[in-house]
């Protein structure tokens, strides 16, 4: 019963979620909104750690899992890359370390001046 | 005679595989088969997601299912990307004393992360002569799958192909992520796992909550604001690509 009424808080935030992107018809996706919804309720203390902190932890610990589907869509996309795979992947991997490396580095080098 | 009585066993083969049944088991067998590999082998290569992909096509391709059968179960779980996403908050609320305590390092740099990947993208698009419908689809790589299928539609992308680039890139990300952060010396905690989440979204994610809680926290949180910050980022950037 416990999981089940988690998954109720959360359904409900995710619903409001959607609800407001509609509402205030912006562009930014429902499940977004949702999340910052229920930052703002457990900060506010509107709802309390322990009523969504079981169903969290599965969703959470399952997280890649459910990209699976995701993935296997790549099946639709089989012929434009197999045409264009190598400048594809390039592009992927060198663009990964850069955004790795500005980004690390933007935090690092501004906590330390921070702290100095 | 004989193509006929083939023809009937696979229609026979499909009506019984037609339920949700069949995606959802595929997908939890195909995960934990890659789940024991990784355990077994211990190669960083070895990703249990990317190994489940390849499992799943194959089974699909070598018998024959439709991918439209698998969809009837993948449909589900797919569906449970959005509360994951929701529930992205509880680390984040967990680790509020480390959000206050460096907000403006951090928002800076999911921001200059964000900018960098889309740039990049540009950048590298015209030195690899790729077609400008594969580069678009390309922009949103880093961001989480929910907001980078909006922000395709946005742009002109194709979708699906915006679909497979941000697997791969959170794939790529959460392989290689560890080893790149010590190359270029990120040693810090919350650097660490802010890069891993603008890099490569909820994948990436999965691998900082490996590397700690801390980790963990920062890259869940870098998932939204990277995707806020990118929807931001590309109307601007985007004339670039012309």
């Amino acid at each position: 019963m416990k999981l089940l009424r988690q998954l109720a808080w959360v359904l409900f935030v995710l619903f409001l979620g959607e609800l407001l992107r509609v509402f205030l018809g912006i562009s930014i996706p429902g499940t977004v909104i949702g999340m910052i919804l229920l930052f703002l309720l457990l900060l506010s203390g509107l709802l309390k750690l322990e009523q969504v902190a079981d169903i969290s932890n599965f969703l959470l610990d399952h997280l890649a899992f459910f990209f699976v589907p995701a993935g296997v869509g790549l099946m639709a996309n089989f012929q434009v890359i197999k045409e264009a795979w190598v400048p594809i992947l390039s592009i992927i991997g060198i663009s990964t370390v850069l955004v790795m490396g500005v980004t690390g580095w933007t935090i690092q080098l501004m906590k330390k001046r921070k702290s100095s | 005679m004989d193509h006929s009585a083939d023809e009937k066993e696979k229609i026979i083969m499909k009506d019984f595989l037609a339920t949700p049944i069949f995606g959802v088991l595929l997908s939890i067998v195909c995960y934990e088969a890659g789940i024991i590999i990784q355990r077994r082998w211990r190669h960083p290569m070895l990703n249990p997601l990317l190994l489940a992909m390849v499992f799943v096509i194959l089974i699909l391709t070598v018998f024959d299912i439709p991918k439209e059968t698998y969809d009837l179960g993948g449909s589900y779980i797919l569906f449970l990307l959005g509360p994951a996403t929701v529930v992205m908050a509880v680390p984040l609320y967990r680790q509020i004393n480390l959000l206050k305590k460096d907000w403006l390092p951090i928002l800076v740099g999911i921001f200059a992360g964000s900018a960098t990947s889309v740039l990049s993208v540009i950048g590298l698009a015209k030195v690899f002569h790729v077609d400008l419908e594969i580069a678009v689809s390309m922009l949103p790589k880093s961001v989480t799958t929910a907001i980078g299928m909006e922000i395709s539609k946005e742009v002109g992308g194709v979708v699906s192909l915006t679909v497979a680039v941000i697997v791969l890139t959170g794939i790529l990300g959460a392989v290689i992520g560890p080893f790149i952060l010590k190359v270029l010396g990120i040693k810090d905690e919350v650097a660490q796992g802010v890069a891993m989440g603008t890099a490569a979204h909820a994948v990436g994610t999965s691998k900082a909550m490996e590397l700690g809680e801390t980790q963990g926290a920062m890259s869940g949180l870098s998932i939204g604001i990277a995707g806020l910050a990118t929807v931001l980022i590309i109307p601007l950037l985007i004339g670039l690509l012309g």
